[in-house]
């Protein structure tokens, strides 16, 4: 456990003048007797858009509750810049939250709830007036200051939500599952405004959602989570070319995977078929690994390095490309072909890929 | 369900005869209070207004209706304020005995007036305490705070538990969040629960025998009186008084409970939606 008096031998990993927004140090939750968060160790970048992103159940939620000060911790220490906040309660945290139910007060009025956090904090009059209608002017909720909550549309309720938290220039804004209410289109739309709002305030989001699609299209930098712990900490991109184990890879869309063994000559020996050459650092000689592919890498012909060969089961139009189901020696693979293609079901093909789109994840023994 | 014609007019009638049956006697009771003749019989001599004026210038009445009405507000105002903290801790926060803590409070209202009279009065007589206004606020306390607790709790139920996390993650603390958001969502909820507190206290006899010593409230007054032949028609009138200062209270809190406090996301778009 990390209390104050052993905390001064975590190393400090940043030396620049600035300290992340949010450091989680060793943090545990347990419930009774469930583990919600295992031992999380986690930093935040100033200004950035951090992606929280799992199944139901695996601790995302908790995690952000514990920074926004709902839930304590049953270990580890929270610091918010340097400020060590554990144990602190909610209003005395430079933190707002966006909650999953918005939780708009139903007797105030839009721009009552606004005003809120600032009244509370004692600023001038005029001053409230003039940063609550800046800040509903940028979430586009400009006239609506006299409305009740109930008069307003999800989305018009979900944009009050944000508006309330930033007016306070927190120094992180925490999202639970924001978009969760809202229908499909207007998600769509909302994540590329959250976006567009967080550029404009600068402030750094800490966002939670089991979408791996919104943490994609939003984030600078997602923690995949399962099970309490961090599976995968990176950028969009690199989650998705290269997963370092099979929940990320299959969290995030679609991969084909494949078992092998690494072979001395720096390759991977593919079971039931031959060698393949991976660009990415491997593992001793010897070690069972994984090798994926995502679909979309996958080419039906003998144009790249790596190639097997099989035979199609499976034909579909998906709208944006045709998804063949081909089975090989290897096993099952799932390719998608932007141009509609000629091969039919029980045509023999060849499969093949580059070895750059080729990802290897350690087995689990 | 639908039911067959016969169904409905057994049922009609059953109503008819069941609320006939709970009114017709307080009817009765009024209109003896307008009787001219100090016998009650059949049918009616006169109508006259003289037994208000006597019963307005009795002063063991008088006396009686002062110190009720100062019983039932002391006793609504212990129950505010213990009920709604009881009510917050039941509600809102989990700590080991709390099913417990719900029973207990909820027990007074089951507990036979008599038992619970007796046992005040015991620990009145042996701790020295000399009955009276105070000894009186403190039985009708025992079962007010169970009605203020009940609605209460209710409403705390109903209401979103994040719209308190809301207020404190901007930056509220314990007192302005109950002051400027649990308060308002719970304030119809204690004043119906205050209203129905007023009106049980207003017209409880049993523990009151008990607690209340020397001193007459209102009810203790009539049942005093009505063996009197010549006091009789002061008593209905006070008993018509009685009627109506329980009734009216009881009228106000039904329609109150009805409203819906909390406003869910949803249900919020979709009550705007049907607005339209």
């Amino acid at each position: 456990m990390i209390t104050a008096e052993n905390a001064a031998h975590f190393p400090r990993v940043s030396k620049s003048p600035e300290p992340p927004d949010v450091r989680l140090q060793g943090v545990t939750k347990r419930f009774e007797d469930v583990l919600a968060v295992d031992e999380l160790t986690l930093e935040i970048p100033r200004g950035s858009f951090f992606a929280l992103l799992g199944p139901s159940g695996c601790g995302k939620t908790t995690t952000l509750r514990m920074i926004g000060g709902f839930e304590d911790p049953s270990e580890g220490r929270i610091l918010l810049g340097d400020h060590d906040v554990t144990g602190l309660p909610s209003y005395k945290r430079d933190v707002n939250t966006v909650f999953q139910s918005y939780a708009l007060f139903p007797h105030l009025d839009v721009f009552e709830n606004v005003a809120f956090g600032l009244k509370r904090r004692k600023v001038a009059k005029a001053e409230i007036a003039k940063r609550a209608r800046e800040m509903l002017a940028i979430v586009g909720l400009e006239g609506m200051d006299r409305r009740k909550p109930r008069q307003l549309s999800g989305g018009q309720q979900q944009r009050v939500a944000l508006a309330r938290a930033l007016v306070n220039h927190p120094r992180v804004l925490l999202l639970d599952e924001p978009l969760g209410a809202l229908d499909l289109k207007l998600r769509k739309q909302m994540q590329l405004e959250l976006k567009r709002i967080q550029h404009e305030v600068g402030i750094t989001f800490v966002h939670v959602t089991h979408d791996q699609e919104e943490a994609m299209t939003m984030a600078d930098s997602i923690a995949v989570m399962s099970r309490g712990r961090i599976e995968q900490l990176g950028g969009p991109t690199e989650l998705y070319e290269r997963p370092r184990t099979a929940f990320v890879a299959g969290f995030l869309g679609v991969s084909n995977l494949l078992g092998g063994t690494v072979t001395t000559s720096g390759a991977v020996r593919v079971d039931g078929t031959g060698e393949i050459r991976v660009d990415a650092p491997l593992p001793p000689a010897g070690t069972r690994v994984q090798v994926g592919v995502r679909p979309e890498k996958l080419r039906l012909d003998d144009s790249a390095a790596n190639s097997v060969s099989g035979t199609v089961v499976e034909r579909a139009y998906i709208g944006v490309a045709t998804q063949y189901v081909v089975d090989t020696p290897a096993g099952r693979l799932t390719v998608f072909v932007q141009s509609s293609g000629t091969a039919a079901e029980g045509d023999a093909v060849r499969v093949s890929w580059d070895p750059e789109s080729t990802f290897v994840l350690e087995e689990a023994s | 369900m639908t039911l067959g014609p016969g169904a409905r007019w057994l049922l009609r009638v059953a109503t008819a005869l069941t609320l006939t049956f709970v009114y017709v006697p307080l009817v009765i009771i009024a209109l003896y209070a307008f009787n001219e003749s100090r016998i009650q019989a059949w049918p009616i001599e006169g109508l006259t207004l003289e037994w208000f004026g006597r019963a307005l210038d009795n002063p063991g009445a008088r006396d009686a209706l002062w110190l009720s009405l100062r019983a039932a507000l002391g006793a609504t105002a212990l129950a505010l304020v213990l009920g709604t903290l009881a009510s917050l801790a039941v509600a809102r926060y989990r700590f080991f005995g709390r099913e417990t803590i719900s029973f207990l409070v909820i027990l007074p209202i089951a507990l036979p007036g008599i038992v619970t009279g007796m046992a005040l009065n015991a620990t009145f007589n042996t701790t020295g305490i000399s009955l009276g206004l105070l000894t009186i606020v403190v039985g009708h306390a025992t079962f007010c705070i169970v009605v203020v607790y009940n609605n209460a709790v209710a409403r705390l139920r109903r209401t979103s538990q994040h719209l308190e996390e809301a207020s404190a993650d901007l930056g509220a603390d314990a007192w302005q969040t109950f002051r400027h958001i649990t308060f308002p969502q719970l304030r119809s909820a204690l004043l119906a629960g205050a209203l129905l507190a007023f009106a049980l206290s207003f017209d409880e006899v049993i523990v009151t025998t008990f607690t209340a010593g020397p001193d007459q409230t209102l009810p203790i007054w009539i049942l005093s009186n009505l063996s009197r032949p010549n006091q009789l028609p002061v008593v209905n009138v006070v008993a018509v008084v009685l009627i109506l200062l329980s009734t009216i209270p009881v009228y106000v809190a039904t329609r109150l409970s009805r409203d819906t406090g909390a406003v869910s996301p949803t249900a919020g778009a979709a009550q705007a939606a049907g607005a339209r």
